[in-house]
């Protein structure tokens, strides 16, 4: 490509100059600009745009929460006070960290369970899927380092109970768990490096998406009836068309986690975490985050500790094989009348479990976490691979056009196709 | 004493208040009239000198409130010069002189409040061997916040027949498990109220109850008028951005 360099096409000498030396803006108009984009997304397309604006926040007030933050043991919990006491705006700040970490899980499940529904992990985006798993284990990883970083009750008694879970593994168990902790019990060494790790990881993550971005752009966008563009009649150019759809979305999501912040910032957080962490005082209940409860569920639904731990990792791994469980060509649930169904039963399935999650594991729950788990993972390992030997499917249309346009006026939708002129 | 043997004893403490308090269910609290309460809520200004004035003549005689300074009483409407005053009426010990020896000082109105004990052994030795909650950040730290406290301070009751009472301990019927260390706090005419209000216990409660849900949410109304702002800014713009949205969209079938 350097070999056949074309010179820039932009008017501005200022712009021409950089681009013809480093083509930033080629390639910002390229990715972002007339990318041809699938013209049939639904609103549930606007969920990765929104979970990159989250991490964004995420990252910014993060940083600046950081600045007036001090990772002891004694003076954490104090610290985390000052902020929404003393500093000026660290209410806030304190507020849209806190509660983002819900917003971010939120959107970034509709995301996941939209790419489920329509397919969107299968060939040619298997490490597009990938990418997006592993973003998925990280910002676990990241939500729970940072529900720690409070050292109040749930914090202390959280980070306790999941460090436990390597206790579990035969043999080297101990000696592991007192290695991620730093001594014999969480204590300041744990706190310590919890938030050099919370602080580390989310840029971990946005390298990530970095990747993940990459590969989409590669591959190009799925799209809800789950067939490949074939012709420009098929696309639209990403600007202005899913740059103004996305910003619309943008601002009703901002809306909702605005309400949230300012409203009822305590609604979703444990009151346990208002009280400082006490080694001597479990408290009444210990509970994650609303955005665990599954996993929890699935971890407390089997007698052995080391059963239900490998259960839990796995019920993330089932995620991370989800393009090579499912054996069926055909991607959207739109065509697949069973799949659908079971879909539908998983979505559901979910919920379930989080509701378990959040019971204590007695009567009924424990029951209803068992068969939760069970079809948590019959859906990926029984289902997934015979749905595709046994589903009749549906006829695919022709094309997304065709389907859009139910066939008639195709070369005058194909003019006003092109990319509008700057106003 | 060590982490290690912190961590065992927590422990068997654990296993104790699982058998006992925390094996019953907290009773819901009845809900309330709050001031602060709903999107458009504020702090009763005269509640809040009240409740500031309850909590300084009887519950800071047990609990410290170490996470609030003197100067933040601005917040409930006290003039620098009241703040002053009371910042003063209590001595702390000051940093050491130049010969090295540490003598006490009135108090200032950047000093933290003064907490009736030097330390947690000091407190459990006064107090049957139960150490007082600090109350800075109370009521944001238990379920049901403001409705609790309340219930937990008018809730001292005589226990029904039959029931066995620990030693020292009082009946309470909002506490869960129903015993609690503190004795009853309030009653009737337990302060004299400077604006003239009458005393009663449910007034005293709900008083001190305010101050309390104020110093552990003491931004919330400049919460709640930034949270008006951001969202009428939002509405609008999403408002805009989906009339931008039809027009773009409108020149091509979809």
């Amino acid at each position: 490509m350097a070999h056949t360099k074309t010179p820039s096409t932009f008017q501005n000498p200022v712009i021409r100059w950089v681009d013809d030396r480093l083509p930033i803006f080629t390639m910002i108009s390229k990715e972002y600009g007339v990318f041809p984009t699938p013209r049939n997304f639904n609103y549930l397309w606007n969920f990765g745009a929104l979970a990159l604006v989250m991490l964004v926040i995420m990252i910014i007030t993060g940083v600046f929460l950081a600045m007036q933050y001090t990772p002891h043991a004694d003076l954490a919990f104090d610290s985390v006070d000052r902020i929404t006491r003393d500093v000026n705006g660290g209410w806030l700040l304190r507020s849209l960290h806190a509660n983002g970490s819900s917003m971010f899980f939120l959107v970034v499940y509709i995301h996941i369970f939209r790419g489920m529904y329509y397919g969107s992990y299968k060939r040619p985006r298997e490490l597009l899927w990938l990418f997006g798993a592993a973003i998925y284990l990280l910002m676990m990883a990241t939500a729970f380092l940072g529900y720690t970083l409070p050292w109040g009750q749930m914090s202390f008694w959280g980070a306790t109970v999941i460090t436990n879970f390597f206790t579990a593994l035969p043999f080297v168990g101990k000696a592991i768990t007192t290695w991620l902790w730093g001594g014999f019990a969480v204590a300041n060494p744990t706190l310590n490096r919890f938030f050099a790790l919370h602080y580390l990881l989310p840029f971990v993550i946005a390298a990530v998406v970095f990747l993940h971005v990459w590969a989409l752009h590669v591959t190009g966008s799925n799209n809800p009836l789950g067939i490949e563009p074939k012709s420009d009649k098929d696309t639209l150019p990403f600007h202005p068309y899913y740059t103004m759809k996305d910003l619309f979305g943008m601002s009703v999501f901002l809306l909702i986690y605005a309400v949230i912040v300012f409203y009822i910032p305590d609604y979703l957080g444990s009151p346990d975490n208002y009280v400082k962490a006490n080694p001597l005082v479990t408290p009444p209940s210990i509970e994650p985050e609303w955005y665990f409860l599954p996993f929890y569920a699935i971890l407390r639904s089997v007698p052995s500790k080391l059963l239900g731990v490998i259960l839990m990792f796995g019920a993330v791994v089932m995620i991370f094989l989800m393009p090579w469980l499912d054996t069926s060509k055909v991607r959207s649930a739109k065509f697949r009348p069973w799949y659908q169904w079971c879909f539908w039963f998983f979505a559901f399935d979910s919920l379930l479990l989080g509701l378990v999650g959040s019971q204590h594991p007695e009567g009924i729950w424990i029951l209803l976490g068992r068969i939760g788990t069970l079809y948590y993972f019959g859906f990926f390992l029984i289902l997934l691979p015979f749905l595709g030997w046994f589903e009749r499917t549906l006829p695919l249309p022709a094309s997304i056009s065709e389907s859009v346009l139910g066939g008639g006026k195709l070369a005058s939708s194909a003019v006003a196709a092109k990319p509008m002129e700057k106003a | 004493m060590s982490n290690f043997r912190a961590f065992l004893m927590g422990g068997g403490l654990a296993l104790a208040t699982l058998t006992t308090a925390s094996a019953q269910e907290l009773p819901e609290p009845a809900k309330q009239d709050w001031s602060f309460y709903g999107a458009f809520g504020t702090y009763d200004q005269a509640a809040l000198q009240r409740g500031f004035q309850v909590y300084r003549e009887v519950c800071a005689a047990c609990h410290s409130m170490s996470l609030l300074a003197y100067h933040d009483l601005s917040g409930i409407g006290y003039t620098p010069d009241e703040i002053k005053a009371i910042a003063a009426s209590v001595s702390v010990p000051d940093d050491p002189d130049d010969t090295g020896e540490i003598k006490d000082r009135p108090g200032r109105p950047s000093d933290r409040f003064k907490a009736p004990f030097p330390n947690e052994k000091a407190a459990a030795a006064a107090n049957n061997g139960a150490v007082p909650k600090d109350l800075s950040l109370i009521v944001r730290g238990r379920k049901y916040g403001p409705d609790y406290i309340f219930a937990l301070l008018t809730g001292f009751k005589d226990p029904p027949p039959g029931m066995k009472m620990a030693n020292g301990m009082n009946y309470n019927t909002a506490f869960p498990g129903n015993q609690i260390a503190m004795p009853p706090p309030l009653s009737d005419d337990r302060v004299t109220y400077a604006d003239g209000t009458k005393a009663t216990l449910a007034q005293e409660a709900h008083d001190v109850v305010t101050f309390l849900s104020w110093a552990s949410d003491p931004h919330l109304e400049e919460r709640h008028r930034l949270g008006a702002r951001v969202i009428i800014f939002l509405a609008a713009f999403s408002g805009v951005m989906y009339g931008v949205k039809r027009k773009v969209w409108s020149k091509v079938a979809h």
